[in-house]
């Protein structure tokens, strides 16, 4: 059975931070495509269209009837482990660094044997496993073998969380705790075992109902944050950027309009220097001190997380200049992606749909409540997942973009 | 499925076996190894190089090149060459191909060369690069190379057939004994059970000693006709019969058992021999595991009996079943594709009567297997052949 993590002492100052490296991250292109599936938290390995064959490592044509049509799908995750190994020496720094590992083989129901992590509380071969995908450190897909029922502190093993971003006993920085989606998410981290909560707050005059509360949480510590204000982001980036494990960014500017509705570029002004530039001011101020702390111990910096919107993959005219500071913020986030990966730091992109607030007012339900919303967020973060769609409306216009995104956008036009 | 028979090799002769140079590490790149093991077959047969008229290279750490460029570097003017990347299997492979060309006449001398160079960070720089599925699927759980699929099929064999760590000592402390009558091993200090059961954990359940040490250095040999052999004078092995295959049972969930286990049969019947004529054995030894397997494979006991086989013998070059008498790669160091011909050239030694200091006595028949590439979570190629002395025997 998995130990229980303890909650980790104060870090000794005079202690040399260890500094972040990350497993290899080299892949052929197919195989790509389960680290794909891995990023939006799915298990799928390569299926023949012709035949059925499921097989792995990954290939261009299927190794039955050479068939190149080959398709990713969602595939039994029951497996035999077979063998297994404890790795008490590696040429990898990342895996010297975390030495012993363990390594299982496993013959997969659907087909394939798969060289797998193994999860501490998988018992000896033979048993049965269940093989799923995770991201590793460095933002790639890789298999590990779990053990076929659930178990105590499981998310506490020491190799599955090296592969997620798990809040527990982290110490968060929710960006703005006013809105109704930074408050649930304040509630949903501090749930989660969050060991200190920063909560960002622009403009004092304003409170809304609710942010009061917020104090009464012991791990929260409201701290002054305005993403317009580039002094201000680099003062809270200098006193908590080196301390901050995860980032949730939830400030958002949000109007409702499109290019007629709205004379001039004030407004949308407003939504790019938040949503935007916001965005790049933080990731300048925070990006690389968190960076420094990618392999900080139990509690290393690991996730930054950005509340996106699903307007960010296409315009939704009714709301245009918000969708296009989201597709501006998207775009930002890939660079910081790759500029992240090798110390460790997942980005991880929420999408949602609407939200219940009042900038949506108009648009009909269904539309996502903010505690589903940051649920969604804490459980991505559990499990290590990159691309989050929360909500029905999300997961469709997801849907529909990856059929086609041209036939989605004439369909937003109507 | 029944194979058509094998044409026999008539004619041909297997001479000057040359080792050279093995070292830890070296700064010195494949084509100095290559060169050397070149010029001692020369030197060995007393062939003039433009008499070389087919090469054949097997080198992991060559690239750029490839057997191509090496004729320029060498200036040799080859008919027929060859270049074989398979590994722990390259030199009977080497050795097939070679004796048919020469059969058939489109060479007449064929140098089979093998040679590796390996600075310090050699071996940790192919690991990742060894194939598309070790860079996708192994490499990036923490064991680059063979250490952790070699752990895998440990750990099931043992469970499988209840053996035990001793019984791999026992082969890894018979090798070091033969090793220390080799001179040209690598490992000069002798191994006790007791240094191989407490040696520290590389690769649980493989331990230091389990595991093949990376090294540099060459071996080769010569192909050519009987005639020019015993022309020049040459001692000689004859190819009584050789199996390579590839990929074989590739539905066997883990490999229990090797390309050997599909075609031993008509090996042992192309050479007019069976298990009980073999003198000696040369196996691909990186693990102990896979000598359990070729054991098997090769008709000397049955599936999952090796354990108890490997009690029951003496498997020194004087014993009663000499294994590996050079010491094999786990005691003379694996020189990487070097290793694969190590067995080989081994096998023409005992056959010629020059294995000097480790001679297994009337050793006329020798059996060589390889085994190489494991390209994800097993060893893609397995070969063997039966040679004889150079009367027929």
């Amino acid at each position: 059975m998995t130990e229980p993590l303890r909650r980790p002492k104060r870090k000794n100052p005079i202690l040399r931070t260890r500094l972040p490296v990350v497993p290899p991250w080299t892949r052929s292109r197919v195989a790509l495509g389960m680290t794909a599936a891995a990023a939006r938290g799915s298990f799928e390995l390569q299926r023949c269209s012709e035949c059925g064959r499921i097989q792995y490592p990954p290939r261009e044509m299927c190794s039955g009837c050479l068939s190149v049509d080959l398709s990713w799908s969602p595939v039994d995750r029951t497996g035999e482990l077979i063998s297994e190994t404890e790795l008490n020496h590696s040429h990898d720094l990342f895996f010297r660094e975390r030495l012993p590992w363990r390594l299982g083989l496993v013959k997969l129901a659907c087909g394939p044997t798969v060289v797998t992590h193994l999860h501490g509380d998988v018992p000896e071969p033979p048993c049965t496993v269940r093989v799923d995908a995770r991201l590793d450190r460095a933002g790639r897909g890789v298999l590990i073998a779990f053990p076929d029922k659930e178990a105590p502190n499981m998310a506490d093993d020491k190799q599955l969380r090296e592969m997620t971003c798990d809040p527990k006993f982290r110490k968060v920085l929710i960006t703005d705790g006013k809105s109704a989606v930074g408050q649930a998410m304040v509630r949903a981290v501090a749930d989660a075992g969050a060991s200190l909560i920063w909560v960002g707050h622009a403009e004092p005059w304003k409170q809304p109902p609710g942010f009061s509360e917020l104090e009464s949480i012991p791990e929260v510590t409201l701290v002054p944050l305005d993403l317009t204000d580039a002094r201000a982001v680099r003062e809270a980036g200098g006193s908590l950027g080196g301390r901050v494990d995860i980032l949730i960014n939830t400030a958002e500017a949000h109007r409702t309009h499109g290019v007629a509705s709205r004379y001039g570029t004030d407004v949308a002004r407003l939504e790019m220097d938040v949503n935007y530039f916001g965005l790049l001011r933080l990731a300048q101020e925070f990006g690389p001190a968190m960076q420094f702390r990618g392999a900080d111990g139990q509690n290393s910096a690991v996730a930054w997380v950005n509340i996106l919107s699903v307007f960010a993959l296409s315009n939704f005219p009714p709301h245009g200049t918000y969708s296009a500071s989201k597709a501006a913020a998207f775009s930002l986030t890939q660079c910081m992606r790759a500029e992240f990966k090798p110390n460790a730091i997942r980005v991880v992109n929420v999408f949602p749909g609407p939200v219940d607030d009042e900038w949506n007012q108009l648009i009909p339900p269904p539309k996502l409540a903010p505690e589903r919303l940051a649920a969604d967020v804490v459980a991505a973060l559990k499990d290590g997942v990159e691309d989050v769609y929360p909500g029905a409306v999300a997961r469709e216009w997801f849907s529909r973009y990856r059929e086609d995104p041209k036939v989605l956008e004439r369909e937003l036009c109507e | 499925m029944a194979d058509r028979a094998q044409t026999p090799y008539t004619g041909i002769a297997v001479a000057a076996p040359v080792t050279v140079d093995y070292c830890r590490y070296s700064n010195r790149s494949a084509h100095w190894f290559l060169a050397r093991v070149l010029r001692r077959l020369l030197d060995e047969s007393g062939i003039a190089k433009d008499e070389v008229d087919g090469l054949c290279v097997s080198s992991f750490q060559l690239m750029p090149d490839t057997a191509v460029g090496l004729t320029q570097h060498l200036g040799v003017s080859p008919r027929w060459l060859d270049h074989i990347p398979m590994g722990g299997a390259c030199g009977v492979v080497a050795l097939r191909r070679a004796a048919r060309a020469v059969q058939c006449g489109d060479a007449e001398v064929v140098a089979c060369l093998a040679g590796d160079t390996n600075h310090v960070d050699t071996f940790r720089k192919m690991l990742g690069s060894f194939s598309q599925y070790a860079q996708d699927a192994v490499y990036p759980y923490g064991s680059g190379g063979p250490n952790a699929n070699f752990a895998f099929l440990t750990d099931h064999y043992m469970r499988a057939y209840g053996a035990r760590r001793e019984d791999f000592g026992k082969l890894c402390v018979a090798q070091r004994e033969n090793a220390l009558a080799n001179p040209n091993a690598l490992f000069k200090t002798p191994l006790t059970l007791d240094d191989y059961l407490n040696a520290r954990v590389i690769t649980a359940p493989l331990r230091l000693f389990d595991c093949v040490m990376p090294c540099a250095g060459g071996e080769g040999f010569l192909v050519t006709t009987a005639e020019r052999a015993e022309a020049l004078g040459l001692p000689h092995a004859r190819v009584l019969a050789t199996i390579e295959r590839h990929n074989a049972w590739p539905d066997d969930p883990i490999q229990m058992r090797g390309g050997w286990a599909m075609d031993a049969d008509s090996l042992y019947a192309n050479a007019g021999k069976g298990p009980d004529d073999i003198d000696f054995l040369c196996t691909y030894d990186d693990y102990p595991v896979i000598n359990a397997l070729q054991l098997e494979n090769l008709g000397f006991c049955n599936e999952g009996e090796a354990p108890a086989f490997i009690r029951e013998h003496d498997f020194t070059w004087n014993g009663d079943f000499p294994l590996n008498p050079s010491g094999g790669q786990l005691s003379v160091g694996q020189a990487g594709a070097a290793g694969g011909y190590l067995g080989l050239v081994e096998a023409v030694r005992q056959l010629t009567g020059t294995a000097h200091g480790h001679q297994v006595a009337d050793a006329r028949i020798g059996l060589v297997s390889g085994f190489g590439m494991i390209n994800y979570d097993r060893g893609l190629c397995s070969a063997a052949a039966v040679l004889s002395g150079g009367n027929g025997a």
